[in-house]
């Protein structure tokens, strides 16, 4: 098995190639975690891996400048069906439309747009960085023997955007950080956190060792 | 369902080496970053800081190994400071492992370095390291101004205008250190991380003074900040990160103890 991490200078992508390898051998596989950043190795690859942080529109424009990459995607991704995780900003662009500073168009993977959170305490920070729990909404297999709920494991989130999902059907997980905010979508082959799982230990380990044996 | 509050155990780098020893029994090299970093990690830690120290400018590049290093070993959130001056240093950090940099002196000196980090990386890597001290007689208002050079030379700005000057700009998150605090383990002053947390809407990491757990615990219920950070308390082994968790989880405070 072959999996895929895009690089397209954003954000660290050590630690995310890093978290993979290890996840790859505390659970005995044997797998070739690739950071690359050939539209021909990622249309090939048998697991994709979509990062990023920063702002929306940035992470976009950086995908496309890569010549052939938004192709690559489509061809792996929603033609030959192969698993998608998408992380951070690599979540949020697997929406409809990105609303952070301009109006930017994503992949149309999974319906609603990015847009600023509004916790209902106004005391609360904007950016929510930090350690949260998480709510699912409906079971899914990379939350396979994962605890969830208030006295679940941690995520760790750095994020003042969401994604407002249009089909219930399609988050799988929120956090509470004054109301409900999108923590986790699902549809088909892909997939996509909000949170940071190479950074998230225990869950995140358990989040990406769950990817690597996903059969969508 | 609540956001928790970090502890942050801060590490002093010089020459790709930790100063002030960790008091670690198990670890194999207390003067490796990467050995305390591990053990930090093991131990629960919620994020971890390094702050580069390095003065020779001939060792500058020692703190990218140890990045690099750490990120091999640690999954957790990396904040990298020190001698931060251009967005090459920002990138070179990120790219070795970093998730986080804070700037300190160059934001003083040129706050368009803020903005302009912010734009390239987004403002959620990008921490502004505020050092202040009360300049405000007794009787006074108080006031803070912002110092450099390790606290002993005054810039005339004010700290609170300032970190929302910052904000503006696009700092993410601000690191307060009370210069007055810092090392005397009298505890944060409170009041300072309060006056900035209240007036800007990004999380504020108190740091400076930490001499016991109640201190921390102040920093988060008093001083309004999300986070609170400290050097010697743990590297002396005085208190474990397990320990200041549970401690703070016990006075009310929501923590991460999974």
């Amino acid at each position: 098995m072959r999996v895929a991490i895009i690089d397209y200078g954003s954000g660290n992508l050590r630690s995310a190639t890093k978290a993979f390898e290890r996840a790859v051998r505390e659970a005995g596989m044997t797998a070739d975690i690739e950071l690359t950043d050939r539209p021909d190795r990622v249309a090939s690859a048998d697991r994709i891996v979509l990062p990023g942080v920063g702002a929306y529109a940035d992470c976009r424009r950086g995908l496309d400048a890569v010549d052939g990459m938004h192709a690559a995607l489509t061809e792996a991704v929603e033609k030959a069906g192969r698993p998608f995780l998408g992380i951070c900003v690599g979540m949020q662009l697997m929406s409809s439309r990105g609303l952070e500073k301009t109006t930017t168009k994503g992949f149309g993977w999974i319906k609603g747009d990015v847009v600023e959170m509004a916790p209902s305490d106004p005391t609360l920070k904007i950016p929510q960085i930090g350690w949260n729990t998480l709510d699912l909404h409906r079971p899914h297999p990379l939350f396979e023997g994962i605890r969830t709920g208030a006295d679940g494991l941690h995520a760790y989130f750095v994020h003042s955007y969401h994604l407002a999902v249009e089909n219930p059907e399609e988050l799988v997980a929120t956090t509470g950080y004054g109301g409900a905010m999108t923590a986790f979508v699902a549809k088909d082959n892909t997939a996509g956190a909000q949170f940071h799982p190479e950074k998230s230990q225990v869950l995140g380990l358990a989040l990406i060792t769950n990817f690597l044996r996903w059969k969508p | 369902m609540t956001l928790k509050a970090r502890v942050i155990p801060c590490l002093d780098v010089k020459d790709g080496r930790v100063v002030k020893g960790v008091n670690f029994l198990d670890l194999i090299d207390a003067g490796d970053p990467v050995e305390s970093a591990k053990a930090y990690d093991a131990a629960g830690a919620d994020e971890l800081c390094f702050l580069d120290i390095t003065a020779s400018s001939d060792n500058r590049d020692t703190i990218f190994d140890v990045v690099a290093r750490t990120a091999d070993h640690c999954f957790m959130p990396l904040t990298v400071g020190g001698g931060v001056r251009q967005i090459a240093d920002i990138r070179k950090l990120l790219l070795a492992g970093a998730d986080k940099v804070s700037i300190n002196s160059a934001a003083v000196k040129n706050p368009d370095f803020v903005a302009e980090a912010a734009d390239k990386f987004g403002n959620q890597c990008i921490v502004v390291s505020i050092d202040a001290k009360k300049v405000s007689a007794s009787g006074e208002d108080d006031r803070w101004e912002i110092f450099t050079h390790g606290g002993r030379q005054s810039t005339g700005i004010d700290a609170v205008e300032f970190a929302q000057r910052m904000v503006k700009l696009g700092a993410g998150e601000l690191l307060v250190t009370s210069m007055d605090r810092d090392g005397t383990k009298s505890g944060y002053d409170i009041a300072l991380t309060r006056t900035i947390a209240d007036s800007v809407r990004v999380p504020v990491i108190a740091s400076g003074g930490v001499g016991t757990l109640d201190d921390l615990v102040a920093g988060i219920r008093d001083g309004h900040a999300t986070a609170v950070l400290a050097a010697s308390i743990f590297h002396f082994g005085t208190y474990s990160i397990g320990e200041a968790k549970r401690y703070m989880a016990e006075h009310g405070i929501a923590m991460r103890l999974d």
